[in-house]
């Protein structure tokens, strides 16, 4: 089976899938509370991660949110609103970038959040097709 | 009486009306979506209280006849205000059309202030201060400039429609605001973009339809008066909204909407005071360079100084309010108005002098009053919200509700 490269980035053999195979590759994926954003942004910024990815999204978990109410009718523990951040980071990145994310969104209180850590297979800049590891940053 | 006057300010007090929704929407388009509702809610709270407030004794303390400080309560749950004309004021419609149009200005002058502490004031505060607020400035101030006995009036100074009564005196408590309650949390690096431009395009159209009503209506009367204020309105709102675009187009390359809005809005304003003394040319001349002012005091001194008046109230309504007060001092003419004053440009500058006289009276005393209100305030309720509320946004915790959802 001869190496196929999708525009993509889809591999489906086993040749090693960067240009620098010594560097794994990580994708965060980080649920928090939306007025925590701000905060985060900064530490990330301040260590040094600054490409990231953010979407609003709702969400289920055991906190209870804000009640809200209209004309009596009382809303709560419905999909509570919540901030996805995805960062993908080579792997001496994954710490600083959890530290960061964990300093600038806890509180403490349920309903903090998650975040997850997945192993990436590829990454490939449009702009210049580069490869890898050195596409992340 | 006269039927066509009271059809006609009974219609401009309906115009007059809908400027505080337009506020709403012009202020409410361009803060973040999580204060939205927090400021519609703001400017209809307003429309309520202030009713209440006006005709049980907001119109008495500002528009009976009294010498000193205010009118005094005489009036008090419209005592005598009745359909019969008061012919101080306007001999020809009924004096509670009269009082019901004043009504109007009562309610969306304090609604301006709200600008300058959007994002971040307690609710239960805000309700107090504008409360506060409007029976110990607004008051007063209306019964020195307007009310009979008022000795700004009796000096001579000029104001048709509220350049001091309404705008400087909201702008400069605005500006006092802004700097007692502080900056809004992290935004020194990114000036957050306002949610919903339409918005703003919506509310700026609301206020320069309720403006024809704000001054063609203080003529009081369906009279040639009132078409000189309604065509220099709209003269001076044109020019105003070009020459903002254009400085926009010279100076960071591009024209915005927001550009355009904005110089429309600072052009009513300065022809506000001007409206019924002036005629067309110089209403250009006061929309092009008010725009030019307000530019210069959100654009370049507001970054400067470092105060966080979030909507420009002070930026546009205090620096548009000044210029036009000042404006009336230079181009008011008799041939406009018999009723009024020759300016300095008609070989009057002592008109200049009075008009410069009302403006620091206003600068003054709404400034220090509005400062001592709003530490009261503080001192007992709190003004400014927690940081999380504040993050979180005012929609949410301060009034349980939010503008829009996310899945249907």
């Amino acid at each position: 089976m001869t190496s196929r490269c999708s525009v993509y980035g889809i591999r489906e053999n086993r040749e090693p899938i960067t240009e620098n195979p010594e560097v794994f590759m990580k994708l965060i994926i980080a649920i928090i509370q939306p007025h925590k954003l701000e905060e985060v942004k900064q530490e990330l910024y301040k260590a040094e991660v600054n490409l990231i990815t953010v979407t609003e999204v709702l969400g289920h978990g055991r906190q209870k949110g804000v009640t809200e109410i209209y004309r009596g009718a009382k809303e709560t523990g419905n999909l509570l609103r919540k901030i996805r951040l995805e960062i993908a980071v080579n792997e001496n990145f994954v710490e600083p970038t959890i530290k960061a994310i964990v300093k600038g969104a806890k509180t403490g209180e349920t309903g903090d959040g998650k975040i997850f850590v997945l192993d990436l297979k590829e990454c490939i800049r449009i702009r210049t097709e580069e490869h890898g590891g050195i596409a992340i940053g | 009486m006269n039927t066509g006057d009271t059809a006609w300010v009974l219609i401009s007090s309906a115009l007059v009306m809908l400027m505080t929704p337009g506020l709403a929407f012009f202020y409410g388009g361009m803060v973040r979506k999580k204060n939205v509702l927090s400021i519609l809610m703001q400017c209809f709270i307003v429309l309520c209280l202030l009713s209440i407030q006006w005709v049980l004794y907001g119109y008495s303390i500002s528009f009976a006849p009294g010498e000193g400080f205010w009118g005094g309560f005489k009036w008090f749950g419209l005592a005598g205000v009745g359909l019969e004309p008061y012919t101080d004021y306007a001999a020809t419609i009924p004096h509670q059309a009269f009082m019901i149009f004043q009504a109007m200005f009562a309610i969306i002058t304090p609604a301006l202030i709200l600008g300058a502490f959007a994002e971040r004031m307690k609710f239960s505060a805000f309700i107090v201060f504008i409360l506060l607020w409007a029976t110990f400035v607004y008051g007063p101030v209306c019964h020195w400039v307007w009310g009979v006995g008022g000795w700004l009036r009796n000096l001579g100074a000029l104001d048709f429609a509220g350049g001091t009564v309404v705008h400087i005196n909201a702008g400069i408590a605005a500006l006092a605001t802004a700097l007692f309650i502080g900056k809004r949390k992290n935004i020194e690096k990114n000036i957050p973009a306002p949610h919903n431009m339409p918005f703003v395009v919506l509310g700026t159209a609301l206020l320069w339809f309720g403006w024809f009503g704000f001054n063609a209506g203080s003529a009081l009367a369906a009279n040639g008066l009132a078409v000189n204020a309604f065509v220099v309105t709209n003269t001076a709102a044109a020019a105003a909204g070009l020459s903002w675009a254009l400085i926009e187009w010279l100076h960071n390359g591009k024209p915005t909407i927001f550009g355009v809005c904005s110089g429309a809005v600072a052009g009513l304003v300065a022809i506000t005071p001007a409206a019924g003394f002036v005629s067309v040319i110089p209403a250009i001349i006061i929309g092009i360079l008010v725009s030019v002012f307000c530019f210069l005091a959100v654009s370049i001194i507001k970054p400067k100084m470092g105060y966080d008046d979030a909507l420009d109230a002070f930026g546009v309504h205090c620096v548009g309010g000044m210029w036009g007060a000042l404006a009336t001092g230079l181009f008011a003419s008799k041939a406009v108005n018999p009723a009024g004053a020759d300016g300095l440009f008609f070989a009057n500058p002592k008109q200049f002098l009075v008009q410069l006289t009302a403006v620091a009276v206003t600068l003054i005393y709404s400034l220090v009053v509005s400062m001592i209100i709003y530490k009261l305030v503080d001192i007992f309720i709190g003004v400014r919200v927690g940081e999380k509320e504040e993050a979180m946004g005012l929609d949410l915790t301060q009034h349980h509700e939010r503008a829009y959802t996310v899945l249907e």
